[in-house]
């Protein structure tokens, strides 16, 4: 298991290639990554991502191992950015390794929920006029809990 | 203790982080002190159903016990991912 928190990018490429390499016993490995996404009329000129230090790989690291206590997993990877990142820039990435995909694809799923509304991250838009917004939770992210 | 503040709770108050010395023994007793300080704490602190609360870096909730405790952060909900 490794969880990483950093400000500086990551090579999505490189550390999906290097987590699933030499697995002879994992069936199935399944990666997400979430990217700065525009607000359509390129409008969004970056995202700045604020979170808790001493709190954050605490979190992110008890999520992880609950997930490996209720799916059968080899291996879980999160990396999570913080800092100013433009659209286009990935912000994070997930993968987990499982004999079957069944276990890595929901095991995914339960990551990516848990660390959207469990990890102190909070995203603030600064938008190309100057304005800035702090991105609100969704009640639908609160909600997708209740299904694990 | 250390008090901290994120995001806009951090904003509205304008500091991220304060020694306070309290008696309170509960988050939300805190909370009641901190809003008795000044206007900008009040404004934080108005709608706590918009708020989180930490305690030594555990999410709690307001009836938490602060009891020995040497970190207690407000924040937003999250908004990772």
């Amino acid at each position: 298991m490794r969880v990483v928190v950093q400000d500086t990018p990551f090579d999505f490429g490189a550390e999906a290639e290097a987590f699933a390499n030499g697995r002879h016993d994992m069936g199935a490995i399944v990666t997400f990554t979430g990217v700065v996404r525009d607000f359509g009329n390129g409008g969004l000129d970056a995202m700045e991502i604020e979170h808790y230090p001493g709190m954050t790989q605490k979190a992110l690291e008890a999520i992880a191992a609950e997930a490996v206590t209720r799916w059968s997993l080899g291996d879980v990877l999160v990396i999570h950015r913080y800092g100013r990142m433009e659209p286009g820039e990935k912000i994070m990435m997930v993968a987990t390794a499982a004999p079957h995909r069944k276990d890595a694809f929901e095991a995914a799923e339960y990551l990516m929920d848990y660390l959207k509304s469990r990890a102190p991250f909070w995203k603030k838009e600064h938008a190309t006029t100057g304005e800035t917004n702090w991105v609100a939770a969704k009640d639908e992210d609160e909600d997708a809990l209740t299904r694990w | 203790m250390d008090v901290l503040y994120f995001a806009w709770v951090r904003e509205r108050i304008g500091l991220p982080k304060e020694t306070v010395t309290t008696d309170a023994e509960t988050v939300a007793g805190l909370v009641a002190e901190l809003r008795a300080r000044e206007d900008r704490y009040d404004l934080a602190f108005s709608d706590l159903s918009a708020l989180r609360v930490a305690v030594d870096q555990e999410l709690t909730d307001f009836d938490a016990s602060i009891k020995g405790a040497r970190e207690v952060a407000f924040f937003p909900p999250m908004t990772g991912g």
